[in-house]
């Protein structure tokens, strides 16, 4: 009944950083009688969270602001500790909180921010950022001359070329995505086996983004990085990922190849988050008065499914438990958790269910 | 096709002045129509907001507008021109004419403020003989006609959702009934399907109440659904506009194409997307000629010295509501 994320014919099937019932709560400030209760209210931001990222692939994590996907990243990167789950690279179970441990697990694992207006420092210049990423994870070589080839090396790989012409200036003086690209080439200088972009376009201007997204695919082909890529727009994953994941409030929903998952999804919420998206192409009689409602607030999130308040199918088992993952049977490892799919559980149950709540 | 309520005729708008000014906004003619969407697309630094505040008179210093008039034409009265208003008589048309919902409008809420207060504040200003409760009613119906329950009153902006919190700002803009509003980016901020929610109670209020809107966004494929005719502009000039489904089925300019190809597409098949190469112009420092010139697969010589002429083109007989600036598609002769 539960399936895993099947390893997929397409790619490589080498896991290289891969996270297991991933769960961060952040707790929330006491106030007023709260002070005297024991209890701690908490924001459960990420909850239950299983994915695995492959050699040379890209996987897309997609969801609305406050759906948790940023906070997957970060907690990937173990700029946060998990409240439970593990996160293991290559295997091996990571515990980095600091020092050392966390640098050399940071070498081989890299992020890369949102916004490139603000994760370049303004007072210094391109070949600061990049020396020192270099120098702090040991890829500077020994010589001047070797630091120079490393630099412009790193330069010609994000495509900023001639290397001489960036490597002096300021981060004022190139646009936005002359920016990400020099925030690429900081992540590359770690020379990382993992890349965790959090929505490394959405700052750029439409015109740019493809380019930017195209190096990345490049990187990916070329350095066979894996690649978390996050983003709120489904239609970037299905264009530049192997691999998408659809979160709501905290928890993964769907995930699967990008095709099946954009083409045919089956979580009712991706459906609504496809049928949202704006498409030139979508006749207008096709329109369909789906979306009400937003998503719950997180620290008294609903029982069983998180999306039930939302969904137009929702059962009764729906507000009880939380659904597992079920496969879905038309594609590698496509899997949704919602109840619709769960026939096999137990079948007279079920419908009854059905009945009750409409 | 319907008359016009709003005409802009050779616009300028400068940041600066003397020799350093920064010229945002050159020469640009737009005409919207009653009752319809205008979209206006383009990428940041293109001054597509600083028209919106062009228009409007609301351009904070040093915005300067050098040039142009500003023509607003009431229901069956004599056209007047914004930009040479007085005062006082700007400060009866804003909002009573022309509403504007500004970008980020998620934070133009005031936080100390309850809602009531905030919606009931435009028609004390505008009508000050008005009662409290007559106000407080109107309030109430406001909350109503963009879907928020009247309960919602007394609560402050940050007991809000940020799509409730943009729904009170299309309210509070609708207060006086305007004939047009003005929309900067309205939904950036917002999630695709609280996106969608809100733009298809927009198009259903501008049914009801028959206003015409400007909406301003760098989402082409978001202008292409919800719009009825779409201007293009890049580095401050308009470079084409078209109904929305001639712009999207058959874009003139190099530029509008490249910005239709930018956008990965849900269904079809996928196709290999490029964008556009290069990097949106410096305004301080813009290329002669066409402003796109260096980032055009099709530049000429000609591109690089001429700036091509905003009218319809010769190579596309057809109805004339479709202008575009491109030396690919040179101007009708006049005699023809």
């Amino acid at each position: 009944m539960t399936t895993g994320t099947a390893p997929s014919a397409s790619g490589t099937t080498e896991v290289v950083l891969e996270a297991d019932g991933l769960t961060k709560h952040f707790p929330v400030r006491k106030r007023g009688r709260e002070l005297l209760s024991r209890t701690t209210r908490a924001v459960r931001a990420v909850e239950d969270v299983t994915l695995r990222l492959h050699r040379g692939r890209v996987t897309a994590l997609v969801g609305e602001s406050g759906s948790g996907k940023s906070t997957v990243a970060r907690l990937l990167a173990q700029l946060y500790p998990q409240t439970s789950g593990q996160i293991r690279l290559r295997g091996e179970p990571v515990d980095a909180k600091g020092g050392r441990r966390f640098r050399a697990y940071s070498k081989r694992v890299q992020m890369i921010f949102q916004d490139p207006f603000a994760s370049l420092n303004p007072v210094h210049t391109v070949r600061y950022h990049l020396t020192r990423a270099l120098k702090i994870h040991g890829n500077a070589g020994k010589t001047s001359q070797e630091l120079e080839e490393a630099l412009a090396d790193l330069l010609t790989r994000v495509q900023l070329t001639p290397p001489e012409r960036y490597v002096d200036k300021f981060p004022h003086e190139l646009s936005g995505g002359q920016r990400q690209r020099v925030a690429i080439a900081r992540a590359l200088g770690a020379d990382p086996e993992v890349l965790l972009a959090d929505e490394p376009v959405s700052m750029l201007d439409v015109s740019i983004r493809l380019g930017v997204l195209n190096l990345l695919r490049d990187l990916k082909e070329r350095l066979h990085l894996a690649i978390l890529y996050i983003t709120h727009d489904i239609a970037s994953a299905r264009y530049f990922a192997d691999e998408t994941y659809v979160m709501y409030a905290g928890r993964v929903v769907e995930g699967g190849e990008s095709e099946t998952v954009t083409q045919r999804p089956a979580h009712p919420y991706t459906q609504l988050l496809i049928d949202s998206a704006p498409d030139p192409d979508r006749p207008a009689a096709q329109e369909k008065d789906g979306g009400t409602g937003e998503p719950p607030s997180l620290i008294d999130p609903p029982a069983g499914c998180r999306f039930n308040p939302r969904c137009p199918h929702a059962m009764k088992v729906c507000a009880e438990k939380v659904p597992p993952r079920f496969a879905i049977g038309d594609g590698d490892g496509h899997f949704a958790a919602c109840w619709l799919y769960g026939d096999d559980l137990s079948g007279a149950d079920k419908v009854k269910l059905r009945e009750e709540v409409s | 096709m319907t008359d016009a309520v709003l005409e802009i005729r050779g616009l300028n708008v400068d940041y600066g002045l003397g020799d350093d000014a920064v010229h945002a906004i050159r020469d640009v003619d737009l005409t919207l129509h009653r009752g319809e969407v205008l979209g206006l697309a383009g990428e940041s630094g293109s001054g597509k907001s600083t028209l919106a505040y062009g228009l409007t008179r609301l351009l904070p210093p040093p915005g300067v507008i050098t040039g142009g008039e500003v023509l607003y034409h009431p229901d069956g009265g004599d056209p007047v021109d914004v930009l040479r208003m007085d005062h006082a008589t700007l400060r009866k048309f804003r909002w009573a004419e022309t509403a504007i919902v500004f970008q980020g409008a998620m934070n133009s809420l005031n936080p100390v403020h309850r809602i009531s207060t905030q919606l009931t504040d435009v028609i004390k200003a505008h009508d000050p003989r008005s009662t409290s409760a007559s106000r407080l009613a109107r309030a109430r119906e406001l909350l109503h006609l963009v879907g928020i329950s009247a309960d919602r009153l007394d609560s402050y902006p940050h007991q809000l959702s940020g799509g409730m919190r943009q729904r009170v700002m299309i309210g509070m803009a609708l207060a006086l009934e305007p004939k047009v509003v003005i929309m900067d980016e309205p939904t950036t901020a917002l999630d695709v399907v609280v996106q969608r929610q809100i733009l298809r109670q927009l198009v259903e209020l501008r049914e009801r109440l028959g206003f015409s809107v400007v909406f301003i966004t760098h989402d082409l494929s978001l202008l292409v659904e919800f719009s009825d005719r779409i201007a293009i502009m890049y580095g401050g000039r308009i470079v084409e506009e078209a109904a929305s489904a001639d712009l999207y089925r058959d874009p003139l300019h190099p530029y509008s194409h490249g910005l239709l190809n930018s956008f990965p597409a849900l269904r079809g098949p996928k196709r290999e997307l490029t964008g556009i190469p290069g990097s949106p112009p410096d305004l301080r420092a813009m290329p002669a000629g066409c402003a796109f010139h260096p980032r055009c697969p099709h530049a000429m010589e000609r591109c690089g010295v001429e700036v091509p002429v905003l009218g319809v083109p010769g190579d596309r007989p057809g109805p004339a509501d479709r202008t575009v600036a491109c030396w690919l598609h040179p101007v009708q002769d006049n005699g023809l």
